[in-house]
């Protein structure tokens, strides 16, 4: 897969000259401005989108269209001021440089699609006989211990994914904290962090019930890092019946 | 693992439920605070009484949450088992845990450009239904929000922003829907309220509060202005589930100042309406101020009170409108009973025995300027009262302040400002702002407390003999209901434009308001 997407890449970079030919007076500008807009995407945003752009911790930004970036006004506002809620962060760029990644991400979208094995109608089924909604809200319902998967699609790589689902404790999502306590009254409870700070913590037990604590109230707070309650579907699904599960996630795209 | 399996068997089930059963019977749980004002009745008067006369001064802060928007923070929190929902400006939301005051989730809208909103980009509060929160947005959208998450289980466009709309108001849950107003009177936009089921976002009726062509009211409109006729809907309103009607109050007509392109009564600006909320149908409307042009609004809220006027058990609907002048309406009628003013005014020489006005024609806003009190931020706003059945007394905090109008054109263009005058102050004026009780079946004064500027703060009042207000110099302060007497302050730093609410969080009774760009609240010692 990783074969595809670079010869994807290098479409994307043949693709400039192209674009160029009618005005060569700018040749080199642009071209310096790609190059410039390269090297910071690849400082920059690389961590979390991919080297190539099709996504990791970030979203997907090697396709045609963008979600939320649907046009170069809200694309570079994100990239000036990342988006608020999400792991999306903003850049203390200027703005011509902010500029030049955003010229270069635009070359990205022109990457072929990822070419995804597996039928994602059939992957839905999975998903609901494995009933992973128990853990996940989708469309509104559902549990919510997970994340919710409205746009994981966007969101995550198809790589990203499948990790999720054979290995889950190799890809959790930064921020996401397995817990135990145990209460001073000798009550135990597992869960994950909500919030914390140095008096205090929220979380969430495995019913999806909030806590709240003062660090005082408690004899054990236990942080087990990269644990997760999700465990690995490496053993419950057949090759053929994860390429269709990730298939499905892909899909969930969120509201257009 | 084991534990893992365990705990998910033995675990209660999770998630606070608001059904509408627990908001209609708000008052037997005065612990939490389930609606915008607290109550249908929309009185803001908590029965709580742990903090009180007595005891009061040792009021002291407990926590404390930073927003970091520097738009004016005008929520009015929601309080259920545990947890304060709040919004902050632009169009975010927030639960709280109310132990800690720590954040247990965040809503962040990523807004599209070029919103435009006459007075900032705010928010005024939550609605609660089931384990939905629901929040609309400058860019005219409601929105439900999984209340244990925050996560969207829907997001649908009430209007089109673009053309000047906003949703600013805290929206009313009542049985099966979601009431929610329209803000934009100053762009020309035609007003409306709507309603939505909960469940799907699916909108259920819209009331047009200019009507259409072939509608009763229709020809108070001349030519096609009706188009652009304004009477927005931005303060959350009131409900008597007995007589199950909804009352709302309704904004200027636009453009704002300018009165011979809109010739006619302009309805139903400046009235308070009263709909079926099944049907969204009109059962009647009292029009406060027939074709205004000193852009007052009528949208305060509408606080619902039984008493005895003339003899006989009335059900009443009190108003201090913004215009000046303190109304009481019969509210299964809507006939006018009283209107007395309660703050300096000048545009009207007088009510007639049926309550409309006589307009004073030296106040139209004119090419040399025309003084008038009060200024268009008016006598009141859209901050809340309160009436406490304890004193039997009304409170509203009262802006004493005079603008000179200049007519201005106005063309409309979508989207754009189409209001038609420009204002100055009045020069070597002071303005004035007063803490005001009433008699509520009068207006007349009882008792006044004088503040440093004219106010943007709402008022609660609770049987512990306290009313609670703020002003814009950052003071939050406590004042016996019955005599005015301040009794407690506290410096919170910023301006107060919001509504105080009060809670219990694990037995001990809260106060909480916004000021600045924090929500504060405040308890007595431990
Ligand atoms: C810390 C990780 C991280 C970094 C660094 C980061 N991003 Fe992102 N980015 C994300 C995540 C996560 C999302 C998806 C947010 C969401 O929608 O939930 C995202 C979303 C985006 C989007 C919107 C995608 C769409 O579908 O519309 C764009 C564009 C984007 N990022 C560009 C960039 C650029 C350019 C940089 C470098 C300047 C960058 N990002 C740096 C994590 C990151
Ligand atoms: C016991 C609850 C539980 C069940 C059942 C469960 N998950 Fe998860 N899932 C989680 C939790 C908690 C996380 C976050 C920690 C992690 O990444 O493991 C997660 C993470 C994920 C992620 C990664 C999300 C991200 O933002 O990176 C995906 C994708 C996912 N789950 C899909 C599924 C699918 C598909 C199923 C059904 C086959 C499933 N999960 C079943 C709890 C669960």
């Amino acid at each position: 897969m990783r074969w595809g997407v670079a010869a994807g890449g290098a479409i994307g970079v043949a693709l400039v000259p192209l674009v160029v030919l009618s005005a060569p007076t700018v040749v080199t500008a642009q071209t310096a401005e790609m190059e410039q807009g390269k090297r910071l995407y690849e400082s920059q945003c690389g961590s979390c989108h991919g080297p190539l752009g099709n996504g990791g911790r970030g979203a997907n930004l090697a396709q045609p269209r963008l979600r939320r970036a649907s046009d170069d006004q809200a694309l570079f506002n994100i990239i000036r001021r990342g988006i608020p809620g999400t792991e999306m962060p903003g850049s203390p760029l200027t703005p011509r440089q902010v500029s030049s990644i955003a010229a270069y991400v635009k070359t990205l979208g022109r990457v072929e699609p990822e070419d995804i094995p597996g039928d994602g109608r059939r992957g839905e089924a999975v998903f609901a006989a494995l009933d992973c909604a128990r853990c996940h809200t989708l469309g509104g319902r559902g549990g919510i211990v997970g994340p919710g998967l409205d746009d994981i699609g966007a969101r995550r790589s198809a790589a990203h994914l499948r990790e999720a689902l054979l290995d889950p404790e190799a890809s959790v999502p930064s921020g996401f904290l397995q817990l135990r306590v145990v209460t001073k009254d000798g009550r135990a409870l597992t869960g994950f962090r909500v919030n914390e700070d140095a008096f205090s913590i929220q979380f969430r037990d495995l019913s999806g019930r909030l806590h709240s604590f003062w660090k005082y109230e408690l004899d054990v707070l236990e942080q087990q890092w990269q644990r997760s309650p999700m465990g690995s579907y490496a053993a419950r699904l057949t090759s053929e019946q994860t390429d269709d599960l990730v298939a499905y996630l892909v899909s969930l795209k969120g509201a257009q | 693992m084991k534990t893992l399996v365990l705990m998910l068997v033995l675990a209660a089930p999770a998630a606070a439920q608001v059904p509408y059963a627990r908001i209609l019977d708000a008052a037997s749980e005065p612990g939490n605070w389930l609606t915008y004002s607290g109550s249908y009745g929309a009185q803001r008067y908590s029965t709580l009484a742990q903090i009180n006369r007595d005891n009061v001064d040792r009021l002291q802060p407990a926590w404390i949450y930073q927003i970091r928007s520097l738009q004016k923070f005008e929520v009015s929190p929601l309080v259920v088992d545990g947890v304060m929902y709040i919004t902050e400006p632009p169009s975010d939301a927030t639960a709280l845990d109310l132990r800690t005051g720590r954040p247990i989730w965040r809503y962040r809208r990523a807004l599209p450009e070029g919103i435009v909103t006459c007075c900032g980009q705010v928010n005024r509060g939550v609605a609660l239904l089931d384990d939905q929160v629901f929040l609309g947005t400058v860019d005219a959208h409601l929105v439900a929000l999984d209340a244990r998450t925050g996560r969207v289980r829907w997001d649908i466009e009430v209007a089109d922003y673009a053309m000047g709309h906003a949703v600013t108001v805290a929206p009313l849950a009542l049985q099966d829907k979601i009431i929610v107003g329209i803000a934009g009177g100053e762009y020309g936009i035609r007003g409306f309220l709507d309603a939505y089921d909960p469940t799907t976002g699916e909108r259920l009726w819209r009331f047009w509060t200019v009507p259409g062509p072939g509608e009763p009211g229709h020809d108070t409109w001349s030519g096609d202005s009706w188009e652009r006729g304004g009477a927005p809907t931005w303060v959350t309103g009131a409900y008597d589930p007995e007589l199950d009607l909804l009352y709302w109050g309704t904004g200027n007509p636009g453009p704002d100042f300018i009165g011979e392109v809109r010739r006619g009564d302009n309805l139903y600006s400046e009235s308070l309406i009263a709909l079926d909320p099944d049907t969204g149908t009109l059962q009647w409307y009292f029009q406060f101020l027939p074709h205004d042009v000193h852009d007052y609004d009528s949208t305060q809220v509408p606080v619902l009170l039984d008493a005895e006027l003339g003899g006989e058990p009335r059900q009443l609907v009190l108003f201090p409108n913004r215009n000046g002048f303190y109304y009481v309406l019969d509210r299964v009628t809507g006939e006018f009973l009283v209107g007395q003013p309660f703050a300096r005014q000048t545009w009207a020489l007088g009510l007639d025995a049926d309550g409309r006005p006589i307009e004073n024609p030296e106040t139209i806003p004119s090419t040399d300027g025309a003084l008038v009190y009060p200024d268009d931020d008016g006598a009141a706003n859209w901050y809340s009262p309160s009436y406490s059945p304890q004193t039997n007394l009304i409170y509203q905090n009262v802006r004493e302040k005079g603008g000179i109008y200049y007519r201005a054109d106005a063309t409309y263009e979508p989207g754009k400002i189409y209001m038609g005058a420009s204002r100055r102050g009045v020069t070597g004026e002071d303005p004035k702002g007063f803490l005001r009780a009433l008699h509520p079946l009068t207006g007349d004064l009882v008792w006044e407390v004088e503040v440093h500027s004219p106010p943007w703060a709402g008022l609660m009042s609770t049987a512990g003999g306290l009313v609670f207000s703020g002003t814009m110099e950052g003071d939050f302060f406590a004042a016996d209901a019955l005599t005015g007497d301040v009794l407690w302050r506290f410096q919170t730093g910023g301006p107060v434009y919001a509504n105080p609410i009060t809670y219990l969080s694990e037995g001990r009774q809260f106060i909480a308001i916004a000021a600045g760009s924090a929500l504060l609240t405040f308890a007595l010692p431990e």
